[in-house]
């Protein structure tokens, strides 16, 4: 089936099956590798992408239902060379040990930010709950929300 | 002292071949080394010294030409180059996946040759431009090819100088080394490295006893600069295994047997056929689909008629009895320690206590699973795939298709962490297997049900221990009886006059294998439970019965700075409220951890968590800081929920929505205390770590509810109100 997908800014016209979860588009159809395969059942995190804004598991989203909306991986969230506050902000904490949750876990952290620029502790527990880190970085994300929640009112205030 | 640290050693290097028989004794796949062994002992022994040649192009061709029978190399540039431009190449075998080693390896380089970290490029893991490494496991990285690379670079940062001296008629010891020129301080002129080696071929030996900066003195190394391709991470850029991607690739996908130890009986995959651009194998028992994408490629796979004999198989409620059994294998080497005579001393010791523990199979779950990426060329074979063994892997896929492992290169992408899971190459020999027969680049990822099933287990175990000590606190007796666990860290550190320690190995129903810090976590929930249950029987704190029986200093130090972290005895228990303490040593690491745990309506919350950590010099601490709240993490899902269910040959929770493992909401604060000892040499800090925190849980349970848990996970459905697991 051929669809118009909208991703990081840019149209792309595929022609796959329609089932196919929007998670191997990504990957195998248009070379964009950030979002990663973890567990295939929207448990782990590690496929997440922003659909309109929001949070979504790309494993288990049906590329044909992304098809016309706005999609953005981690590959679209810095803006040219400077990084989004979220990615700066995992940079500056190290966040990360492997790496492999890191795109998913900024994204979601993106998203929390846009709706709650400056949100508690539990608030950023429950919103990442979903997002698995396997090493066990989540003290230094913890952190690196708050940071980035501060880039951002810096920015914005810049 | 010094007898200590040599009985450490000696129990180092008995882990470490434990380990080795470990890999050996993982099932299916077993192409392993033995030659190899050989050699990195050999390479690691005191006093022996690998050769050095210094160049640039010409020996750095040497170094690619590929080295036979895991030859090491003998060419300084195999190990180490320094170009025309100053840029430093570094050559290691080891496998980055998540441990940080491709900044804290560059980070030891950069000090002692003196040249900025930025200068160094980190080239792992790769069979063809790598001297043979083998294996990225045993906490060896920092301890040996920290150490090999300092010895290394100090060499090459002589030859410099020695060059520098003989270009300005100077003598050697008016002249030093930073920022990555060679000084002379009377005159103040400088040479950068690369001008110093313009056109030129050095050579040289590197000497009995490089003369290594101290640990007091370090600039680089004991800092904690921003990981190495940092950027990368943020950004998506990074390429794990399973993001390769070549020209023309195909997806692959694996028909899995009905269960283990099944035999395919019979297998139509004529409808796989007709489905278009597929190819279809079948060869012995492995049966697989290589495809265009990787809809079609599960299409093919759904498509394929395949019936397996499968033997009858025990369930996980049988396990610990089966464990028991001792292993068929006549050859097995199951280690013993004695000293002194349990029987003599245990009839007149006035407190006795015996108790049996056990501890489930447990998963990796590496998020990123088995992946590979396999191409053939000219019969020649390349593979990109996660493992902590790129150089086993070579071999098993030499092994598997019957090839000079001079065809076959194998590279390893830093990988999405390993935890001790892939030393194995499951996936690659599957990819390549497809490749051939697809004439084409295979892809396979293996899908977290196969990586649940079809990877390797952390061992069960069963456990006994019977103990006694006089009533002034002082232990008498230690026997100890470990099934199939493993007999990492299975000694005490605590000093008993008699003593009876072994290690039996079982037929497990299970395949199993390595675990980041294999048995010691299991050994050391055990001993330290079983000490906490000591201490409470002679009516002592946990604390000060552990100290008053503990001589090494280093034990003594991790746990006072724990405690004292902690607030350890300031505050009493009280109903649902417990604090915890246990601790030990491990691969020339010493830990202590305290915890303290919530239990509401039979839920616990490990609230908090205190950790210290001794690993001699500390090379990077955020680093290290990293490491080690992620093994309390990692270690906190096998103390309290995680646990594979089986029966009759199958896995039944083969997915996360099953199969719990450490979310944020589980995550308690964490605070490390690094004890740096700069006196001491660096030792490894992946895995000691990740053995402080199951006992410190189920002593702080205990304390919180009067429940004793003696069964790892500890409350994996919460707490239990009676059963089993529990004995108040």
């Amino acid at each position: 089936m051929a669809l118009t997908l909208l991703v990081n800014g840019s149209e792309h016209h595929v022609d796959v099956q329609p089932e196919k979860p929007l998670l191997y588009v990504l990957r195998d159809d248009l070379g964009l590798t950030g979002a990663k395969y973890g567990c295939g059942e929207g448990q782990c995190g590690a496929c997440t992408v922003l659909v309109e804004g929001s949070p979504v598991r790309s494993c288990r989203m049906q590329v044909s239902s992304a098809a016309g909306r706005k999609i953005t991986t981690i590959e679209g969230l810095a803006r040219g060379e400077k990084l989004h506050p979220v990615q700066q902000a995992f940079l500056e904490v190290e966040a990360f040990q492997c790496g492999y949750c890191t795109p998913g876990m900024i994204l979601s952290a993106a998203a929390l930010l846009e709706n709650n620029p400056a949100p508690t502790n539990q608030q950023i527990i429950r919103h990442l709950d979903g997002n698995v880190c396997r090493c066990g970085t989540y003290g230094r994300i913890l952190e690196a929300v708050h940071r980035a929640s501060e880039l951002r009112r810096g920015r914005k205030n810049a | 002292m010094l007898s200590r640290e040599f009985k450490d050693e000696a129990q180092t290097t008995a882990d470490q071949d434990f380990e080795v028989r470990q890999h050996e004794n993982i099932s299916r796949l077993t192409h392993f080394f033995d030659l190899a062994r050989r050699d990195f002992f050999k390479v690691l022994g005191g006093g022996l010294l690998v050769g050095v040649a210094a160049g640039h192009a010409l020996a750095q061709e040497s170094g690619r030409a590929g080295h036979h029978e895991h030859e090491i190399p003998k060419s300084l540039d195999s190990w180490l180059h320094i170009g025309e431009n100053g840029q430093v190449t570094v050559f290691t075998g080891k496998a980055e996946v998540g441990q940080n080693i491709r900044t804290s390896l560059a980070q030891q380089v950069a000090e002692e040759l003196r040249v900025p970290l930025s200068s160094i490029r980190m080239t792992m893991g790769d069979t063809d431009l790598t001297p043979y490494d083998m294996g990225t496991f045993g906490s060896r990285t920092t301890p040996h090819m920290g150490l090999q690379l300092r010895n290394i670079a100090v060499s090459a940062r002589e030859v410099l100088v020695q060059l520098a001296a003989k270009r300005w008629s100077v003598n050697e010891s008016a002249l030093h080394a930073s920022d990555g020129k060679i000084r002379d301080a009377k005159t103040g002129r400088s040479i950068s490295y690369g001008e110093l080696l313009a056109g030129q071929k050095l050579a040289t030996v590197l000497p009995d006893d490089p003369d290594l900066t101290p640990a007091k003195e370090w600039k680089v190394a004991g800092t904690s600069p921003p990981k190495k391709d940092g950027r990368d991470f943020v950004t998506g850029a990074h390429k794990y295994p399973s993001d390769i991607s070549l020209p023309g690739m195909l997806h692959g996908k694996i028909v899995r047997p009905s269960a283990f130890h099944a035999k395919l009986t019979s297998c139509d995959t004529s409808q796989a056929e007709k489905i278009p651009g597929v190819t279809a194998v079948r060869d012995a028992d492995f049966v697989g689909v290589a495809a265009p994408n990787v809809i079609a490629a599960e299409r093919a796979a759904q498509s394929i008629r395949a019936q397996w004999d499968a033997p009858t198989q025990i369930s996980d409620r049988e396990l610990f009895d089966e464990l028991r059994k001792p292993a068929k294998d006549e050859d097995r080497d199951d280690d013993q320690f004695v000293l002194g005579s349990v029987e003599q001393a245990r009839s007149n010791t006035p407190v006795k206590l015996k108790n049996t523990y056990t501890v489930a199979y447990i998963a990796h779950v590496p998020l990123e699973p088995r992946a590979a990426v396999a191409e053939w060329k000219d019969g020649k074979l390349t593979v990109w795939t996660g493992t902590q063994r790129p150089f086993g892997v070579r071999d098993e896929l030499a092994q598997a298709f019957h090839l000079s492992e001079n065809d076959v290169h194998v590279i390893m992408p830093d990988t999405g962490a390993a935890y001790g899971g892939k030393h194995t190459g499951e996936a690659a020999v599957e990819a390549a297997r497809l490749a051939k027969a697809a004439g084409k680049p295979v892809k396979l990822i293996w899908s977290r049900e196969e990586e649940f099933t079809w990877a390797y287990f952390r061992p069960a175990g069963v456990i006994d221990i019977s103990s006694g000590a006089n009533r002034d606190g002082s232990l008498v007796f230690w026997e100890y009886d470990n099934y199939n666990s493993g007999p990492s860290a299975m000694r005490t550190p605590y000093e008993v006059p008699n003593q009876r320690i072994q290690f039996h190995s079982s037929d497990g129903p299970l395949r199993q294998g390595s675990y980041r810090s294999l048995a010691a976590a299991a050994n050391h929930f055990c001993r330290e439970s079983h000490m906490d249950e000591l201490a409470h029987e002679l009516k002592m704190d946990p604390l000060a019965f552990r100290l008053k029986n503990l001589k090494n200093e280093r034990v003594r130090a991790v746990f006072t700075a724990a405690a004292e972290k902690f607030g350890w005895g300031k505050q009493k228990s009280s109903p649902g409220r417990g604090f915890g303490i246990g601790g030990g040593t491990e691969k020339g690491g010493y830990v202590a951890a305290c915890a303290e745990v919530s239990v509401k309506n039979g839920v616990v919350k490990v609230t908090r968590v205190v950790e210290a950590f001794d690993c001699g010099a500390v090379v990077n601490p955020q680093g290290l800081k990293n490491q080690i709240s992620g093994a309390v993490m990692q270690g906190l899902g096998g103390a309290l929920f995680e646990a594979i269910r089986f029966e009759n040959g199958r896995i039944l929770n083969p997915h996360l929505a099953e199969y719990r493992v450490p979310r944020f909401s589980d995550a308690p604060q964490i605070d490390v205390v690094l004890v740096d000892r700069k006196d001491q040499p660096s030792a490894g800090a992946g895995e000691t770590p990740l053995t402080g925190i199951a006992p410190a849980v189920g002593n702080a349970i205990f304390s919180a509810t009067g429940v004793r848990l003696r069964s790892l996970p500890l409350a994996p459905s919460g707490l239990p109100e009676s059963g089993s697991n529990a004995s108040a």
